[in-house]
C-alpha cells in the first residue's frame, strides 16, 4: 500500500540530533525539530530524491496541546512516500519555519494552514489568508474554535424535534442567522476592507523600466467571470495586454468540508466527498475509501475491486471530455466541442444512475466494497459504449480539434510550464504529465487492482496548452483500454468484505490515501482517534495545488491567454475551495 | 382572468378574417413574449452548475423555452439562478448582481444549499440560503437537482410570468424605482447592514 513507512529512509540515523521516528501507536514517518526543518527537507529532497512535496497540512492536538504539521513527500521516479511532521506548542498564534525556499509548491497550503488553523510560516513569500477573507476572526479548524451553528461536538446530533417542536439553529442565534461576532464588535466603527491586502501583494513586482512608460492597470477577473469555471477569482496587474502580476483569488466555494467532516461520522463524509471535485465524485469516493479502509485494515472484495476501477476509469473519461469541450470553450470556439464531449458524457452519467441511483453524486463506494452490485444490464451497457462507440467518438473528436488552426496557434507554445518547475510547484496529473513527467500515481505506487492492468501512462513532453489537450486525449484512450480489460475479467462474488454498517470502528492511528484522480492526486489525510468521527480529515486537492503554477505561468502571458491557460489546469471549484 | 376566458375574449371575428385577425389582451401577448425569451444570467456557482448546463447542452435542450441566450453580464439578463451553495464570501458579489439586473427579473433557487443551505448548512462560511438576503420567486429541491427538475422550476418562472398583469405589478407603476438590496459587508463576520439595530438590542 501506499502509506509512507519509516523503513524506507533512515533519517533519524542522518540527523540523529533533531529527527525522531514516531513513536504513537498507528502512526508513521519522522518527527523533526521545528528550527532545523529547512535542512532535512533540502537533504531529502537533494540527498533522499524526495522531490515532490505532495500534501502539507497542519493538525489541532487540542488534549495534547500541541500543533503539528503534516508533510508528505514522494519521489517522481515511483515508489512509496515519507511523511514527516513538526511539533509546536499550542499558542494563540503558532510559529513555523516556511518550505516555501525548497518546496514552492507548499505555498498555497501553507496559506491555507495559516488561514484555518492559524500557524504562521516564518519566511512565506506571501501569506496572507486564501480561504476565508482578510479580517475574519479566528482560525476555523482548530478545536476549540465553534460556528454560529454550533450544536454538538459530535454527529448524530441529538433530536432535533422533541416533543413535536422543531429546534432550529437559526432560531438559537442572536441574529437569527449564521452569524457571530467578537465581544464589542461596533459595525459602525468597523473597517471592511477585506481586499487591502490582496492589492498590497499584487502590487510587489519588478518592473523593467524599457521603452515606453505606461500606466499599469488592475483587472478583477471573477468571482462570476464566466471563463473562470465557477468561482475563482484572479486580479491581475496588466502592462497593455500583458500580465505583469497575477494573484489567484478563492474562497467563493469555501464550504467547509473539513469542518464539517470532522463531525460527521465515518460513512457519512461518503456523500460530502461527491462534492468535492463534482464532475468526478466517483474518484474521490475511491481516494477516501482508501484512507479509511487503511485505517481498519481492510480489504475489499475482487469484484468490488473492479467495479470500482470500472468507475473511475469511467469518471475519467467523463471528466477529461467536459475538460476538452470547457478548453476549446475558453479559446473561443463557444459551446459547440463541448456538445460532442457532452454528448458522450451523458452516456457514462446514465450508467452512473443506473448504477448509484443518481448521476452526478453517486455516494457508491462504502468501506470494504461498494454500496451495490452492479444492475443487470449495466455490465453490457459498458461494453457496448466502451468496446464500440468511444474509441470511434473519441478518434472523431480529436480529427475535429487537434489540426484545428485556432487550437494550434493558440495553444501550442503557450502557457509552458517545464518539467523542473511542474515538480517544485507540486502540478500534478495532466499538469505535470504533459510536462514531460511520466508520474502517474497508478503506475508509480498502484494502489487498488491497477497492476492487473496493462496501460501506458500518457506523457507529452512541451508543457503547454496544445500538449495538455492532447494528452487527456490519449489518457482517454488509455482509460478505455483499462475498462475493456476489467469488464472482462469482471469476476462474480460478494459485493462488499464487511458487514454494510452505519457507525464503523477505526482504530486510532493515521492514514493517507490517494488515488490518481482525472486532475491529478487526490488525497485524503485522516487522524483518527478511535471514536466514530476523524479527528482531523484533510482533502490534498488537485485543483487547489496546480493553481500553485498558475501564477509564474501566466507572468508575461496576454490576458487573452490566461483565460485559456486556467482552462488548460481544468479545475473544479468545489475542490479548489472545498 | 381565466384561462378560458382569455382563449374567448367574445368578439366576433368574421370566418374569412381569421385567419389574420385575432383578439388577445395586451398583458397576454406582452406576457407571452417575456416568457418565452427569459434570458438567464450565467454565472454557476457549485455542482448544480454542472447540471444547469447539462441542461443547456443538446440533450436536454434549454433553447425549447427560449431561454438559450445565457448573459454573462446582470444588466441584460432576467433570470438569476442561483445554482449551488451561497457562501459569507461570495453573497456581496450576489447581490451586487441581483441589483444591477433590470426589472422585471426573477431568481431561481437551485438546489438546497441555495434554497436553505442544503448539507453544508451547518458551515462557518454558508449563508442558508440565498432568500436571506435576495427574494427567490422558484425554489427548485434536489443535490443537485435533475435537468429536468430544473425545467420544471423554469416552467414555474414562465407561469409566474404569464400571471402578472402590468396595472398592478410593481415596477410599471408610476414612481416606481429599482429595489436596492443593501450590499452585505465582510467584517469579523458577514455584516448585513439591515441588522444594526440587532446590535443595539439583539434577540436573547
Amino acid at each position: 500500500m501506499t502509506n509512507p513507512t519509516p523503513e524506507a529512509v533512515n533519517l533519524a540515523e542522518r540527523f540523529p540530533a533533531f529527527v525522531s521516528a514516531e513513536s504513537r501507536p498507528g502512526y508513521r514517518g519522522w518527527i523533526i525539530e521545528p528550527a532545523h526543518l529547512l535542512e532535512v527537507a533540502t537533504a531529502l529532497r537533494d540527498e533522499f530524491g524526495f522531490d515532490y512535496l505532495s500534501s502539507v497540512t497542519g493538525v489541532d492536538y487540542l488534549p495534547d496541546n500541541k500543533m503539528e504539521v503534516v508533510y508528505h513527500a514522494f519521489k517522481t521516479s515511483g515508489g512509496p512516500g515519507l511523511e514527516f511532521k513538526i511539533q509546536m506548542a499550542r499558542q494563540d498564534i503558532v510559529e513555523a519555519p516556511s518550505l516555501v525556499p525548497v518546496y514552492p509548491g507548499a505555498e498555497l497550503q501553507e496559506r491555507e494552514a495559516w488561514d484555518l488553523l492559524g500557524i504562521k510560516f516564518t519566511g512565506h513569500p506571501d501569506l496572507r489568508r486564501i480561504l476565508m477573507w482578510e479580517g475574519f476572526a479566528g482560525h476555523p479548524l482548530r478545536k476549540d474554535w465553534k460556528e454560529p451553528y454550533f450544536e454538538e461536538d459530535i454527529k448524530p446530533f441529538k433530536n432535533r424535534w422533541p416533543d413535536g417542536h422543531i429546534i432550529q439553529a437559526e432560531n438559537k442565534n442572536p441574529f437569527g442567522d449564521n452569524l457571530a461576532y467578537p465581544e464589542g464588535f461596533d459595525p459602525e466603527q468597523a473597517k471592511f476592507n477585506p481586499e487591502e491586502a490582496l492589492y498590497d501583494a499584487l502590487r510587489k513586482y519588478q518592473v523593467n523600466e524599457v521603452g515606453l512608460n505606461t500606466e499599469h492597470i488592475l483587472v478583477n477577473m471573477g468571482p462570476h467571470h464566466p471563463s473562470t469555471h465557477g468561482v475563482f477569482r484572479m486580479a491581475v496587474i496588466l502592462d497593455g495586454e500583458t500580465v505583469v502580476s497575477l494573484k489567484p483569488v478563492m474562497g467563493y466555494l469555501h464550504r467547509n468540508h473539513e469542518k464539517i467532516g470532522e463531525r460527521n461520522t465515518y460513512l457519512m463524509n461518503m456523500p460530502y466527498t461527491d462534492r468535492l471535485d463534482y464532475l468526478a465524485s466517483m474518484s474521490n469516493n475511491f481516494a477516501y475509501a482508501l484512507a479509511v479502509e487503511k485505517l481498519m485494515n481492510i480489504q475489499p472484495t475482487e469484484r468490488a475491486e473492479y467495479i470500482r476501477v470500472i468507475m473511475a476509469e469511467m469518471t475519467r473519461v467523463a471528466n477529461h471530455l467536459w475538460a476538452i469541450g470547457f478548453l476549446l470553450n475558453d479559446l473561443g470556439a463557444y459551446f459547440t466541442p463541448m456538445l460532442y464531449g457532452q454528448e458522450e458524457r451523458e452516456l457514462i452519467l446514465d450508467i452512473f444512475e443506473a448504477v448509484s441511483g443518481s448521476r452526478m453524486m453517486c455516494n457508491y463506494f462504502r468501506f470494504g466494497g461498494v454500496a451495490r452490485d452492479l444492475p443487470d444490464d449495466a455490465a453490457r451497457k459498458i461494453q457496448e459504449l466502451f468496446f464500440e462507440r468511444f474509441p470511434r467518438r473519441v478518434d472523431e473528436i480529436e480529427r475535429l480539434l487537434s489540426e484545428n488552426e485556432i487550437i494550434r496557434t493558440r495553444g501550442i507554445g503557450q502557457g509552458v510550464l517545464s518539467g523542473e518547475d511542474a515538480i517544485r510547484y507540486s502540478a500534478a496529473g495532466p499538469l505535470l504529465r504533459a510536462s514531460g513527467i511520466p508520474y502517474d500515481i497508478r503506475r508509480a505506487d498502484p494502489y487498488s487492482i491497477y497492476d492487473r492492468f496493462e496501460f501506458d501512462v500518457a506523457v507529452r513532453q512541451n508543457g503547454d496548452i496544445y500538449d495538455r489537450m492532447m494528452l487527456r486525449f490519449e489518457e482517454v484512450r488509455q482509460s478505455i483500454r483499462i475498462v475493456q480489460q476489467a469488464i472482462k475479467q469482471l469476476p462474480k462474488g460478494p459485493i462488499t468484505a464487511v458487514k454494510p454498517q452505519y457507525t464503523v470502528r477505526v482504530p486510532p492511528g493515521e492514514a493517507y490515501g490517494r488515488v490518481e484522480g482525472p486532475k491529478g492526486e487526490l488525497g485524503f489525510y485522516i487522524v483518527s482517534n478511535g471514536k466514530a468521527n476523524p479527528w482531523r480529515y484533510h482533502v490534498r486537492a488537485p485543483s487547489f495545488i496546480n493553481l500553485t503554477a498558475f501564477e509564474p505561468m501566466s507572468i508575461g502571458q496576454k490576458i487573452a491567454d490566461v483565460v485559456a491557460i486556467l482552462g488548460s489546469i481544468d479545475i473544479v471549484l468545489g475542490e479548489v475551495d472545498r | 382572468m381565466e384561462e378560458q376566458d382569455l382563449n374567448s375574449p367574445g368578439y366576433e371575428i368574421p370566418a374569412e378574417m381569421q385567419s389574420a385577425v385575432a383578439v388577445t389582451s395586451l398583458d397576454r401577448i406582452y406576457n407571452w413574449g417575456r416568457r418565452a425569451s427569459v434570458w438567464p444570467m450565467m454565472f454557476g456557482l457549485a455542482c448544480c452548475a454542472i447540471e444547469m448546463i447539462c441542461t443547456a447542452a443538446s440533450r436536454f435542450d434549454l433553447s425549447r423555452f427560449g431561454m438559450e441566450i445565457m448573459r454573462p453580464s446582470p444588466r441584460q439578463s432576467d433570470l438569476m439562478i442561483v445554482s449551488g451553495t451561497v457562501t459569507k464570501k461570495m453573497i456581496p458579489t450576489i447581490v451586487r448582481l441581483y441589483n444591477q439586473m433590470p426589472e422585471p427579473k426573477y431568481v431561481l433557487a437551485m438546489g438546497a444549499c441555495a434554497s436553505g443551505g442544503g448539507p453544508f448548512k451547518e458551515g462557518y462560511n454558508v449563508v442558508s440560503g440565498v432568500d436571506k438576503f435576495v427574494p427567490v420567486d422558484v425554489y427548485v429541491p434536489g443535490c443537485p437537482p435533475t435537468p429536468q427538475a430544473l425545467l420544471f422550476g423554469l416552467m414555474k418562472i414562465q407561469e409566474k410570468i404569464t400571471g402578472q398583469r402590468w396595472k398592478d405589478t410593481r415596477w410599471y407603476q408610476k414612481g416606481a424605482d429599482q429595489v436596492s438590496i443593501p450590499v452585505p459587508l465582510l467584517g469579523p463576520d458577514l455584516f448585513d447592514p439591515r441588522k444594526i439595530p440587532l446590535f443595539k438590542n439583539p434577540k436573547a
